[in-house]
């Protein structure tokens, strides 16, 4: 548990559980009657509603991006990080809305939610949500909550792709895009990696064909399987190589002894000797395990089917012939984008192709490549240039929408 | 205090024209545009910094190396594409100015002239690559590696057949006197270009 509550942090929140009863209509032709969003709140709307920010979520998250929900948490939501007062979605300024998804498992209504049809959870039935349905049931919350325009929305990776959809269906609701580590559509290595997770999944006894809650079961092997692959492309291969490993400039390197050698490349044991047999030798093994157990217990198997899905169905440009500039012709947000260097699951070139997209659009854009080493993760982490861009930008943001100067930021020489 | 070269640089853009500048530097020159001629712009810029003061002063901004290559700007996508003091700093000048006339209607180039009497003097009378206030590098550490004089880009611009709209050329006072204008060469130390193919 924090022993105490960081000053930087928006301290204990509690989500809400929102009702809408008007049916959604989705991309694949099924119709959801009605539906629950789970939703929290940091910051406070002001007089005018005009400073607003959406958090879309990624393929893991859910509505619990900042603070803590009790006093006994260990960790805070997911993009601490970002949020919270003097973050870079400074609550002082802003009032933030983060929402879990529909397909969700944390509140929303989703595969372990009851249908209302048969009387039994969805499971295998609740219908392929895309990132265009979620988009259409965040406009509904937007109006619950009496916002006409955000002030910006933000989100990275799945949660990127959101705001691009935001900004070509809705371009007038929307005053900044940001989009951070994501990519115009899916390449077939990314379809790939998720279709070894969703057989990961699927092939688990526990399965059942999606009905696992009826047997009173879980597919436990094949969610941790599935994050397992995930994480891997999570993270790049120097990130891994320092993480598990020793390098000359550590100093627990002893187990480096020949001068020639600068690092293991992430080869720390984890017990000291090899085993010769098939038990977990190395760090990386572990940690993997480790990520997937912590994943599998929290996270529903037909969600993580459902996003893959979503991320794989992705392509904004479909209805333009595939000509992603034409798909931004009406939008008239600013964007900015970023990427990180060392991403391989959304590289910078793929990020690129939107921004290219926007300037032969001829849309106001901003473009950062950022030098980090944390691959595609480097998005929920405090990167210093990320984290400065970030604030800089959000500062004419909140200027604009709240009428004040630009706050100075300190930029480093 | 506004650089001399952009003060003149404003008058050859049109009011809500679309911008590039190549090398953006802090954004300054935008900005100015931005606010005297109400310009839609694109800046682009390679260093950490210049990049943070662009986002501070809501300037449009591209993380691109420009010797990389210009290739996803569309011909003819800007009304006027810019590259101020940059040109002497790029690998290939000649590519680099091809790119911008392919990229822009109209372009602006300033450049330090070489050719101005300081460093014909400096050369003269030490034997060694001008060093001044203005140019304050080693012959080894500097990032202009391409230097070049008035009289050189006239020759380039008539065998590339450019088009050279106007050609001012301004001491460090930033005036273009009438002895400036008979020995731009020789008395210039900015050279202004508006071009166009």
């Amino acid at each position: 548990m924090p022993k105490t509550i960081p000053k930087d942090s928006v301290g204990i929140v509690t989500p809400q559980c929102l009702h809408f009863d008007e049916p959604l209509t989705l991309r694949s032709g099924k119709v959801i009657a009605s539906y629950d969003l789970m939703v929290e709140t940091y910051g406070t709307l002001n007089a005018a509603k005009s400073n607003a920010i959406l958090i879309c979520h990624a393929l893991s998250g859910d509505h619990h991006a900042a603070g803590y929900h009790t006093d006994a948490d260990g960790k805070p939501g997911w993009w601490d990080t970002c949020i919270g007062p003097g973050k870079p979605f400074d609550t002082n300024h802003f009032f933030v809305v983060c929402l879990n998804n529909l397909g969700g498992c944390a509140g929303s209504t989703g595969p372990t939610a009851l249908n209302p049809d048969t009387g039994t959870f969805y499971g295998p039935d609740f219908p392929v949500v895309t990132v265009r349905d979620w988009v259409n049931s965040q406009l509904r919350l937007m109006h619950r909550l009496g916002i006409d325009q955000w002030a910006a929305v933000i989100g990275g990776s799945l949660g990127g792709m959101q705001v691009m959809r935001w900004s070509i269906s809705y371009p007038e609701k929307v005053r900044h895009a940001i989009m951070i580590a994501v990519a115009p559509t899916l390449s077939a290595q990314n379809i790939a990696f998720n279709e070894v997770a969703r057989q990961s999944i699927t092939a688990d006894p526990n399965f059942h064909n999606g009905r696992y809650l009826e047997h009173g079961t879980y597919p436990k092997k094949g969610v941790m399987l599935a994050r397992m692959v995930g994480h891997i492309t999570y993270l790049s291969d120097s990130a891994m190589r320092e993480k598990f490993g020793k390098s000359v400039d550590d100093p627990n390197s002893q187990a480096i002894t020949s001068p020639s050698i600068k690092s293991n490349f992430g080869r720390d044991l984890r017990s000291g000797t090899l085993s010769f047999g098939l038990d977990t030798d190395f760090q990386v093994e572990s940690y993997l395990h480790y990520q997937g157990e912590r994943f599998s217990e929290r996270f529903d198997a037909n969600t993580y089917l459902l996003m893959t899905k979503a991320l794989d169905y992705f392509d904004p440009s479909v209805d333009f012939d595939g000509d992603l500039s034409r798909t931004f012709a009406n939008s008239n947000c600013r964007f900015l984008l970023i990427s990180f260097s060392s991403d391989w699951r959304f590289p910078p070139e793929r990020t690129r192709e939107i921004v290219d997209a926007l300037l032969e659009a001829r849309k106001a854009v901003s473009y950062l490549e950022i030098e980090a080493d944390q691959g595609h993760d480097a998005f929920l982490l405090p990167v210093p240039r990320y984290m400065e861009a970030l604030t800089t930008y959000l500062r004419r943001v909140s200027a604009e929408v709240n009428g004040h100067a630009v706050e100075s930021t300190e930029v480093r020489t | 205090m506004m650089r001399p070269d952009l003060d003149i640089i404003q008058h050859w853009i049109a009011p809500g024209s679309r911008v590039l500048d190549l090398g953006c530097g802090d954004g300054s020159l935008l900005e100015y545009l931005k606010n005297t001629r109400q310009i839609s712009e694109i800046g682009l810029e390679i260093d950490a910094n210049n990049i943070h003061q662009c986002l501070s002063k809501g300037v449009n901004v591209i993380e691109q190396d420009l010797n990389k290559g210009l290739q996803n700007f569309g011909d003819k996508s800007f009304d006027t594409v810019l590259l101020t003091q940059t040109l002497q700093a790029v690998n290939y000048p000649d590519v680099v100015i091809d790119e911008m006339l392919r990229i822009g209607r109209n372009c602006i180039v300033t450049f330090p002239n070489f050719g101005n009497w300081r460093s014909r003097l400096y050369l003269l009378r030490k034997g060694r690559m001008p060093v001044s206030k203005f140019m304050p590098y080693q012959w080894y550490d500097t990032p202009n590696i391409h230097f070049c004089t008035v009289r050189d880009f006239d020759v380039l611009c008539r065998e590339k057949g450019i088009n050279v709209i106007t050609r001012t050329v301004v001491d460090h006072h930033h005036q273009g006197n009438w002895y400036i204008k008979l020995w731009p060469n020789l008395l210039g130390e900015t050279a202004i270009y508006h071009i166009s193919r």
